[in-house]
């Protein structure tokens, strides 16, 4: 009986402690969206109300009308989708050269990626904003694209997965006179569907979130994205905090659309990035 | 998978060694061009910007007028630099800040959960919205939850707390790099949450079982069997949590503008102020480097002294 009840009680802890942190997590984000949708006046009643007073839909169209909102957001999901489509090409291709092939130095090669892991991003940060600007790139979309396009990280990560894909269906190939490109993108790439998926989600929500690269190389409006446009929008309506948090609102809907599209994938992402690594 | 089902073709197996060795230079080709876009892309952006950067941090530019080599005076010059260790300062500040507390709590909350319990899978889906919004975006939520008058936070606090709650989270100027630390901890918490949840899943029901025939109480339960084998975990929070710290730079910018009180400019954020600010590129990348140099010191550091007290009993 007495174990009985211990399991009730620390069930009842459990779900206590769930929902505690699930309250944590949330109110500062649905505070966000009430104060989006709230008249000025009502912004600085005291004490604060959660349910706003009047719902002033006016405070999101009007950031459409002042801001190029449409393009900061075609800007931010075309630059990502382009950094993630190449990653996961470029990435995969190195990650299967270095899973599968036999050739003179790959060890050497695949440690001195490696390494590159441990130099923090700062210390070639300088050089390729300097190379972005002696090549004329500044505020253009090839440097938010191109030196994102290939990430040691993503080929280890890949390259982890692919060595534990079995190998008979590739020697079968091999065996029929298969290409290795035609490996690669009939075999592989098929095999390590979910793998890619949650590399990319993964990634993908990085290149979302991206503020100090883009604050950088962009100066005017029209080539800026979503975090850069929020700086931008922090300057312009300073202690309007309806709107800056009907902002934060748009910049983040998108991204928890796909989060919760591909949770699973995303999660998967996480677990890869942590312990065994 | 139609590769498969096709008839082998009828080539001759005889060409011996000749074979073997075309077979093997046809393959180290085939390996080059399928490295060439990420091994070119690394030449340029890694090793060819870590050369830059080191003959950059010898330099005195400003990116627009000539350069002027100066050899190491930059590095030496940090030494006279006052910002350069009050930088250091904050950036340990912020690790005391954000590592214990998230270390903690994550282990709290991962203890409670580590039961079966229905619906993990939608909490576990509100716990990570938190790490899977941009820095940027939250930085100015929190702006606004920190606002002195109307922000939720004092207005919460001032509920639990006696008296009329008006702390001036952004405005005190040492307060500033404490408050940019909760919301870190805020941010992140569903990170550690899932890797103590995990590493407590890797922990054998028969540790506890023989714990218990001995007559262990829950407390020495924890202590002796849970905690040091959650000791990976726990290291692996703390290496990453230095490296993240020497990051930090969004929520700074957002949540205090481009000059904050030096006591809230964190090591990252001096690095942006110097080269993109004033413009003193020779100055950023030796700063960059030090950087370097000391996430390398400290992560060896903690690999020999605290790897010793972590148990890999199970990895």
């Amino acid at each position: 009986m007495s174990s009985a009840n211990a399991s009730l009680a620390r069930r009842v802890v459990g779900y206590a402690a769930l929902i505690a942190l699930a309250v944590v997590a949330a109110a500062p984000l649905l505070w966000m969206l009430s104060t989006s949708l709230k008249s000025n006046s009502n912004v600085f009643s005291y004490p604060p109300q959660w349910i706003p007073h009047d719902w002033k839909f006016s405070n999101y169209t009007s950031l459409w009308d002042d801001l190029p909102m449409n393009r900061w957001l075609l800007n931010t999901a075309f630059i990502s989708t382009a950094v993630v489509l190449g990653q996961l090409l470029f990435c995969s291709m190195a990650a299967y050269a270095f899973a599968r092939m036999t050739f003179r130095g790959r060890d050497l090669l695949f440690y001195v990626f490696l390494a590159s892991l441990m130099v923090p991003y700062q210390v070639t940060l300088i050089p390729a904003f300097v190379l972005i600007s002696k090549l004329g790139w500044i505020d253009t979309y090839k440097a938010l694209i191109i030196p994102q396009l290939s990430t040691p990280f993503g080929i280890f990560m890949l390259r982890q997965f692919f060595m534990t894909l079995p190998k008979e269906l590739e020697e079968a190939a091999r065996l029929d006179g298969a290409s290795y490109w035609r490996i690669y993108r009939t075999i592989i790439i098929p095999l390590a569907k979910p793998s890619l998926l949650a590399f990319g989600v993964f990634s993908f929500i990085g290149m979302w979130g991206d503020f100090l690269w883009p604050l950088i190389v962009t100066n005017t409006p029209d080539k800026m994205t979503l975090t850069v446009g929020l700086n931008y929008l922090s300057n312009s309506y300073n202690t309007d905090w309806a709107r800056l948090m009907a902002g934060d609102v748009i910049s983040l809907a998108p991204l928890m659309l796909i989060y919760a599209i591909a949770q699973r994938y995303f999660i998967q992402g996480i677990a890869m990035t942590g312990l065994k690594g | 998978m139609s590769v498969v089902s096709s008839p082998p073709p009828a080539r001759a197996q005889s060409r011996g060694r000749g074979r073997g060795r075309s077979q093997r230079s046809r393959e180290t080709l085939a390996a080059w061009l399928f490295l060439a876009p990420s091994t070119l892309h690394f030449v340029v952006f890694t090793v060819g910007a870590l050369i830059a950067s080191l003959v950059i941090s010898t330099w005195q530019w400003d990116l627009v007028t000539e350069h002027q080599f100066i050899g190491v005076d930059n590095y030496t010059a940090l030494v006279n630099d006052p910002q350069f260790f009050t930088s250091l300062g904050v950036t340990g500040i912020y690790c005391l800040i954000t590592i214990p507390s998230g270390i903690v709590l994550g282990m709290l909350i991962a203890l409670a959960l580590n039961q079966k319990l229905r619906g993990m899978a939608t909490f576990r889906f509100v716990y990570f919205i938190p790490y899977v919004a941009p820095v940027a975006a939250v930085a100015l939520l929190w702006r606004w939850m920190y606002n002195t008058q109307y922000g939720i936070l004092n207005w919460f606090l001032s509920g639990i707390l006696p008296g009329d709650v008006n702390i001036d989270w952004l405005g005190d100027p040492r307060l500033a790099i404490v408050a940019a630390g909760i919301m870190d901890v805020w941010k992140n918490l569903g990170w550690s949450v899932t890797l103590f949840t995990a590493g407590l899943l890797a922990i054998p029901a028969h540790y506890y079982e023989a714990a218990e025939l001995d007559g262990a109480s829950a407390w020495q339960r924890f202590r002796y069997v849970t905690f040091p084998l959650l000791t990976p975990t726990t290291f692996f929070l703390v290496v990453m949590g230095v490296i993240g710290s020497f990051q930090v730079f969004d929520s700074i910018y957002l949540m205090l503008g481009d000059t904050p009180s030096s006591h809230a400019t964190t090591y990252n954020f001096y690095i942006w102020q110097q080269g993109f600010r004033y413009n003193n590129m020779g100055y950023a990348a030796a700063l960059s480097w030090v950087l370097f140099a000391i996430i390398g010191i400290v992560t060896f550091l903690q690999f020999k002294f605290l790897n010793k007290r972590v148990n890999y009993e199970l990895g």
